[in-house]
C-alpha cells in the first residue's frame, strides 16, 4: 500500500480544534463504567443477601454452590481452599463480565473513556504507538462468540429466575401460589433488558444470517430471525446501557428486600 | 444582517497558520458560501475545492471547528458564531494549500482491492437475477461519496498514520460492498486481516458519526467483516465446520 507523507506533526495529547464539550462524553462513560464495575465488585464479594423470598439477585444467578434454596448443587464445595475469598458469585460471573468486556459496543467505548485511544474523534492522543485489535492482547477480543453462546444461556436461566420469582411460599403454612410482587417486575424487567442487549449481540447476528450473501435462499425463519437481530442491533448501545443499569438495580433490589431495609410491595 | 469571523487555515506542505476573515451570513447560508464569500472579497488566493453544492461530489471535505464536515452541507444556523469558526483542511491527507488536501493515496488503495468479480451469468444472455433483499445491505453502502471525512477523522490514519497498513473505514466500506455482494465471487477476507489490516480498527465509531451519507461504516460494514475474518483465522470451531463441509 501506498505510503503518504504528512508534513504537519501528530496532535499532542488532547489537542484539538473541537470548540464543543468533547470531554463529556468519555467522562460520562468512564464514570458510568467505573460506577457500575466498583459496585458489582463489591456485591459479588458479599456472599450474602442476594436472595430474598421467592428472587434471587443476577449477579449470583445461577447460584451453583451456595446456603441459598436457589443452590443448584448444594453448599460451597468442601475442596474450595479456605484462604480464598468465597461467595457463590464468583464461580459464575466470569461470563457476563467476560461476554460486555469483549463486546463490540463496549470495546469501542472504554478504549475511548479509559484508554483515551482516540479521547474522542478528532483529539489529539497520549502514546504514539498503535497496535489496536490485530495483535497480541487485544486480537484476544475474538473470542467474543463463544461468550455470546454463554451468555444466550444466562438469558434462559434468568428467564427461570423470573418465572420463579412469581412463587410466593407461605411461611406459616408452607403453600406456594402465584403472585406478583415489586421483585416480580424487577427480574422480568431485567431479563428482557438483558435479552434485548445479548440478541442484539453483532456476533449473534452474523451468526444467524450476516455471514451469507444470499439471505433470500435461507429459511423464511431464518430470515426472520435476521431481520429481528439486526433491529435490535440497531440500539445496541442503548440495550447494553439500560440492561447494565437495570441489573445492577436488581442486585440492589434484591439485597435491600434481603436486608429488611425495603420491603417487596406484593401487587397481586 | 449578521457578521461572523472566520479562521481559516493558510498554508502549504511547508506550514501555515489561521488567519481572520469576517463576513456577512445571511439565511440559508452554508459553510461553504462563507468561505466562497471570502475568497471573493478578501482572499483571492484562497485554495478551497468544491464541485456540486449539493453534497454528491465529496470535494469540499474540510474541518469546521474541528469537525471533519462538507462545508457545503453545513448550514451557518448550525455554527455557533460567537466565537470565530475555524475552518482548515483535513488532517490526514498531505496539504496541498490552504483547504485542498492531496487525497490521491486512496485511489491508489481503492485499486489494491480485487474488484468486482461475478459468478458466470445466470441467463443464456449474459445476465443475472438477484433478490432485492440481497442487495440491500449492498446498496447502503453504494450510497458512499468519497468525501473521505471517514479516513479524516479515524484515529489509525490521524493519529497513527497507519497509511501503509489500514485501507481506513471508506475501503473496508467498498469491501464489504463488494464481499457481501450475492453475485461477487471473490474471496477478500484473508488480505481484509492481514494487508487491508481491519485488526486495527477499534471499533470506536468516528467514522460512522461523521459520514455524510450516514452509512453505518461501523456496525453495517466493518464488524460483519471482522467477523468474517473471525470465522476464517481465528474461530476453531468454524475452521472444524469448513473441513466437514
Ligand atoms: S470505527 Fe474503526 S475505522 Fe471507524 S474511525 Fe474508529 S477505528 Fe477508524
Ligand atoms: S463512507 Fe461516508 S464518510 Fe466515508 S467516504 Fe464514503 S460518504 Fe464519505
Ligand atoms: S456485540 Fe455487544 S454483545 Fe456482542
Ligand atoms: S461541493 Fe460537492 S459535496 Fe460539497
Amino acid at each position: 500500500m501506498a505510503q503518504v507523507t504528512i508534513a504537519a506533526p501528530v496532535r499532542r495529547f488532547g489537542e484539538t480544534t473541537r470548540s464543543d464539550k468533547w470531554w463529556i462524553q468519555p467522562l460520562v462513560v468512564a464514570a458510568g463504567l467505573g460506577l457500575f464495575v466498583a459496585y458489582s465488585t463489591w456485591a459479588a464479594f458479599q456472599g450474602e443477601y442476594y436472595h430474598s423470598g421467592p428472587y434471587l439477585s443476577p449477579f449470583y444467578s445461577p447460584e451453583l454452590f451456595g446456603d441459598s434454596p436457589h443452590a443448584w448443587f448444594g453448599p460451597k464445595p468442601a475442596v474450595w481452599p479456605a484462604w480464598l475469598p468465597w461467595s457463590p458469585a464468583f464461580l459464575i460471573l466470569g461470563i457476563p463480565v467476560g461476554f460486555r468486556l469483549t463486546c463490540y459496543y463496549y470495546r469501542g467505548a472504554y478504549y475511548k473513556a479509559f484508554w483515551a485511544d482516540p479521547p474522542n474523534c478528532a483529539v489529539g492522543e497520549p502514546r504514539a504507538s498503535y497496535l489496536g485489535e490485530r495483535s497480541f492482547p487485544l486480537i484476544i477480543q475474538n473470542v467474543h462468540r463463544y461468550f455470546m453462546y454463554l451468555a444466550v444461556v444466562f438469558i434462559g436461566l434468568l428467564a427461570h429466575d423470573a418465572w420463579k420469582g412469581l412463587w410466593f411460599t407461605d411461611s406459616a403454612t408452607g403453600v406456594t401460589s402465584f403472585g406478583v410482587g415489586v421483585g416480580s417486575l424487577v427480574l422480568m424487567t431485567n431479563v428482557t433488558l438483558l435479552g434485548g442487549y445479548t440478541f442484539g449481540c453483532h456476533s449473534l447476528r452474523h451468526l444467524v444470517g450476516g455471514l451469507a450473501d444470499q439471505l433470500s435462499a435461507a429459511a423464511p425463519l431464518r430470515q426472520s430471525t435476521y431481520d429481528c437481530v439486526s433491529c435490535l442491533n440497531r440500539r445496541h448501545m442503548l440495550w447494553a446501557w439500560m440492561s447494565l443499569v437495570w441489573v445492577g438495580f436488581t442486585d440492589v433490589y434484591v439485597r435491600m428486600c434481603a436486608m429488611g431495609i425495603w420491603t417487596d410491595f406484593r401487587l397481586l | 444582517m449578521e457578521t461572523a469571523t472566520f479562521r481559516i487555515w493558510r498554508g502549504n506542505a511547508d506550514g501555515g497558520e489561521f488567519k481572520e476573515y469576517s463576513t456577512e451570513i445571511t439565511d440559508g447560508m452554508v459553510v461553504l458560501d462563507a468561505v466562497l464569500q471570502i475568497q471573493a472579497a478578501a482572499a483571492n488566493d484562497l485554495a478551497v475545492r468544491w464541485n456540486c453544492k449539493a453534497g454528491k461530489c465529496g470535494s469540499c471535505s474540510a474541518e469546521v471547528n474541528g469537525n471533519p464536515r462538507l462545508m457545503c452541507m453545513t448550514r451557518m444556523d448550525t455554527v455557533p458564531t460567537d466565537q470565530p469558526v475555524a475552518i482548515e483542511p483535513m488532517q490526514t491527507f498531505p496539504s496541498i494549500r490552504d483547504l485542498v488536501t492531496d487525497v490521491s493515496w486512496n485511489f491508489t488503495v481503492k485499486q489494491g482491492i480485487p474488484p468486482f468479480t461475478p459468478r458466470p451469468a445466470d441467463a443464456p444472455d449474459g445476465t443475472w437475477r438477484m433478490q432485492q433483499r440481497d442487495v440491500n445491505r449492498v446498496q447502503e453502502f453504494r450510497k458512499c461519496i468519497e468525501c473521505f471525512l471517514c479516513q479524516d477523522v479515524c484515529h489509525v490514519l490521524r493519529d497513527h498514520r497507519k497509511h501503509d497498513e489500514f485501507i481506513g473505514p471508506r475501503f473496508l466500506v467498498y469491501a464489504a460492498a463488494l464481499e457481501m455482494h450475492p453475485l461477487d465471487v471473490a474471496d477478500r477476507v484473508e488480505e481484509l486481516a492481514e494487508a487491508d489490516g481491519i485488526g486495527y480498527c477499534n471499533i470506536t465509531k468516528c467514522c460512522t458519526k461523521v459520514c455524510p451519507e450516514e452509512i453505518t461504516i461501523t456496525d453495517n460494514a466493518i464488524i460483519p467483516l471482522k467477523e468474517r475474518v473471525v470465522d476464517r483465522l481465528y474461530d476453531p470451531i468454524s475452521k472444524l465446520l469448513r473441513m466437514f463441509r
